[in-house]
């Protein structure tokens, strides 16, 4: 029998999916992208090409702001491969350990936090920390440490860090099962050869384990990247849409919100605001690009 | 039940007959304040149902934060109610510059209100007005009375005296001198720098100074409030940085704050969280005896939809809201939002008695930053936020704060250039 030189099934099992991904995620990326490039004058939407880029990164009203915002989006990803990741490895070492009891139930509780939605951990965080009802002050004063105790979400050097810190709580479920995934898919045979070698405990960690979940390191560390420099849930709901005090908690992710939608008496501008949603796509894209190009293609001889 | 049946005959009536009276017309009104349906459907439209046998009304809200984008399509779709609640300032005038909200001017009724009164419905050099001021909000500080006697101290006139009241309530440290903080920001703009500061600039007469470009944010009278807001830091709560505004409610109305500053629209609220007998007091002045200015924020206000196809009744009813009638009603119902009218109207509510009554001994003015100057980027209004919060937490000194929001201001507002 002759095949159809058309492969139709290919198409029509294709349609649907291409469908719904370009309405909803490829034609809005690039109208937000074109619509950067207008701005309105006079009631007419006018095409200005990059002047709102040139104004972002050249006018002192704009650029201050993005730089403030762009310098805290980097703190906040500091944090959390400083601290979210390590802890999330450790974790997972921890409960891949086959004498380790109770692990499903603190597998579970520490993935907990993953599912509920920011406004509840922005909300309860918020309750926590607060000098007058909060548990936080009260408990350090029972320890006898309530000097310690600051405002710290209305501090202008700690907030942005105590969110941060936050959300690690919130998110250090994630990188623990991707690790403890990985960890499990090691084959038993290579852990065994090593310990024939004398290779055993910590150091079977070091030099057997961790080499080879480094891929899973690699995909962490971008998802990370991402989800960072996407963020604006927790600091909406933790800060408000003016991330204060004194925007030292705004990232990019509220400065956009801010631009496009407006606040209070402030007008929302569409075309500014789709400059700064366009820079935010740059910046995620040059970081994604780094490590596909930089680093996995260099991490795939690892694998096995 | 009699007028009902009569109402339910004239109504049947009409739907056989046609259109047997010329003034029969039901007309909609379009709302944010859901909070307030009961109150219309059972108070306000009866009232006027009453009076105006011909005319229905309809009162269909929407959620606040959903009323600005919702309004705007049915009005460009055709399809919106024939009067329209509106927001003060740049929402509504860009409402009227887009020819959906009728001029209003020539209705006899709005003589009935000020000229603050009617400032915030009117294009940018007041030859039109488009909307009937319904209800403005009065600043100053509710206190909490027991507090005041326990510690013997008297209602502060002037500003040292409010210091002083302050002071004594920290060395005594039972009470939080004062119940504010500064995480959500707007409170120490809009119940510090807005409440205090129409004393220093001199309410309207500074305002518009502002606006013409006479006057400068560097000025003395812009100044100043941040510098008096700078010692109100010592005497508020532990922690004030991280407060939030509802925490600052809560503390005051549980009895662990002496002061509040505040808004009116807080008494009712508070009427029912609190247990112990609260009191208000204005703005204080500097010295003895000078004048006293007032925040009489206007808040409300309502106008006719360009489009509407019952424009008679619907002017009629603007006309009835204009009235001491409607005043009296809404005022009552909702004590904290003061109607706007001429003519005083009797409150039964103690504290909004107190509040309303400074209108006679104090000039009103309006929010500094709401009129023309917050249509800039960078933003005045967000900046006195942020700008307040610092003179409170002491991290810039005033003249700082004011230099700043001028360079601001003056990148985009042609008469401070």
């Amino acid at each position: 029998m002759q095949r159809s030189p058309v492969r139709w099934h290919i198409i029509i099992f294709l349609t649907p999916a291409v469908l719904v991904y370009t309405t909803v995620m490829i034609f809005p990326l690039f109208n937000t992208l074109r619509l950067a490039l207008y701005n309105r004058i006079d009631q007419e939407r006018v095409f200005v090409g990059l002047q709102n880029f040139k104004a972002l990164f050249g006018d002192t009203l704009w650029s201050e702001p993005f730089w403030n915002a762009l310098g805290n989006n980097l703190w906040f990803f500091v944090i959390h491969m400083l601290v979210q990741n390590p802890i999330g490895i450790a974790l997972a070492a921890i409960l891949s350990h086959p004498r380790l009891r109770f692990a499903a139930f603190y597998r579970s509780a520490i993935f907990i936090p993953t599912i509920l939605s920011f406004v509840i951990v922005g909300f309860a965080w918020k309750l926590i920390l607060s000098p007058l009802w909060g548990i936080a002050p009260s408990l350090l004063d029972t320890v006898g440490l309530k000097s310690l105790f600051a405002p710290w979400l209305g501090k202008e050097e700690y907030a942005l860090t105590t969110l941060a810190l936050i959300s690690v709580w919130q998110f250090v479920g994630i990188p623990m099962m991707l690790i403890y995934a990985a960890l499990l898919s090691i084959p038993q045979e290579i852990i065994e050869a090593g310990e024939i070698d004398g290779i055993t405990g910590f150091s079977a960690f070091w030099r057997i384990k961790l080499p080879l979940i480094l891929p899973a390191i690699g995909i962490i560390s971008i998802l990370t990247f991402v989800g960072n420099f996407n963020a604006f849930d927790l600091i909406y709901a933790a800060q408000g849409a003016l991330a204060g005090p004194a925007y030292s908690t705004d990232i990019l992710g509220t400065f956009m919100y801010r631009t496009f939608f407006g606040f209070q008496l402030q007008l929302g501008d569409p075309h500014m605001g789709s400059a700064i949603a366009s820079a935010m796509f740059g910046i995620i894209l040059i970081g994604v690009c780094i490590y596909l190009f930089g680093i996995q293609s260099r991490m795939r001889r690892f694998q096995f | 039940m009699i007028r009902k049946l009569i109402t339910i005959a004239i109504a049947g009536g009409t739907l056989l007959g046609g259109s047997v009276r010329a003034q029969d017309a039901t007309i909609t009104i379009e709302s944010w304040r859901n909070d307030d349906l009961a109150l219309w459907q059972e108070k306000i439209i009866p009232a006027f149902e009453a009076e105006h046998s011909g005319i229905k009304v309809k009162f269909t809200p929407s959620a606040p934060t959903e009323y600005n984008a919702a309004l705007n399509s049915k009005l460009e779709a055709g399809s919106a109610g024939d009067l329209i609640t509106c927001r003060p300032f740049d929402a509504s005038l860009a409402l009227f510059d887009a020819g959906h909200l009728a001029d209003l001017d020539d209705m006899e009724a709005m003589s009935n209100f000020s000229d603050v009164a009617k400032s915030a419905w009117q294009s940018d050099d007041g030859s039109a007005s488009f909307c009937v001021p319904m209800a403005s909000v009065i600043h100053g500080f509710i206190y909490n009375k027991d507090a005041f006697k326990e510690l013997g101290v008297d209602v502060p006139a002037t500003e040292d005296e409010f210091f002083a009241v302050l002071e004594k309530f920290k060395e005594d440290g039972t009470y939080i001198p004062m119940a504010m903080g500064t995480n959500d920001q707007w409170e120490a703009a809009t119940m510090g720098y807005n409440n205090i500061g129409p004393n220093y600039w001199k309410g309207e007469e500074g305002r518009q100074a502002l606006i013409s470009g006479k006057q400068k944010l560097t000025d003395e009278g812009w100044v100043a409030p941040y510098a008096t807001l700078a010692k109100w830091g010592a005497y508020l709560g532990d922690g004030y940085e991280a407060q939030t505004y509802p925490d600052s409610q809560n503390l005051f109305t549980l009895g662990r704050a002496a002061i509040y500053p505040a808004g009116s629209w807080e008494i009712s609220g508070f009427n029912t969280q609190a247990d112990f007998e609260m009191g208000a007091f204005k703005p204080p002045v500097q010295a003895e005896g000078d004048t006293c200015y007032i925040s009489d924020h206007t808040d409300i206000g309502i106008g006719m939809n360009a489009a509407s196809k019952n424009p008679e009744a619907a002017r009629t009813f603007l006309s009835w809201v204009a009235s001491p009638e409607f005043a009296a009603i809404f005022g009552n119902a909702l004590p904290g939002f003061f109607p706007l009218s001429k003519t005083p109207v009797d409150l039964d509510d103690p504290l909004a008695k107190e509040f309303v009554s400074w209108r006679g001994q104090c000039e009103s003015t309006i929010r500094s930053t709401y009129q023309i100057l917050s249509r800039g980027t960078p933003n005045l209004e967000n900046d006195t936020w942020g700008a307040s919060v610092a003179a409170i937490k002491g991290t810039s000194s005033p003249e700082e704060l004011g230099k700043q929001l001028q360079e601001g201001l003056a990148t985009w507002y042609k008469p401070q250039q």
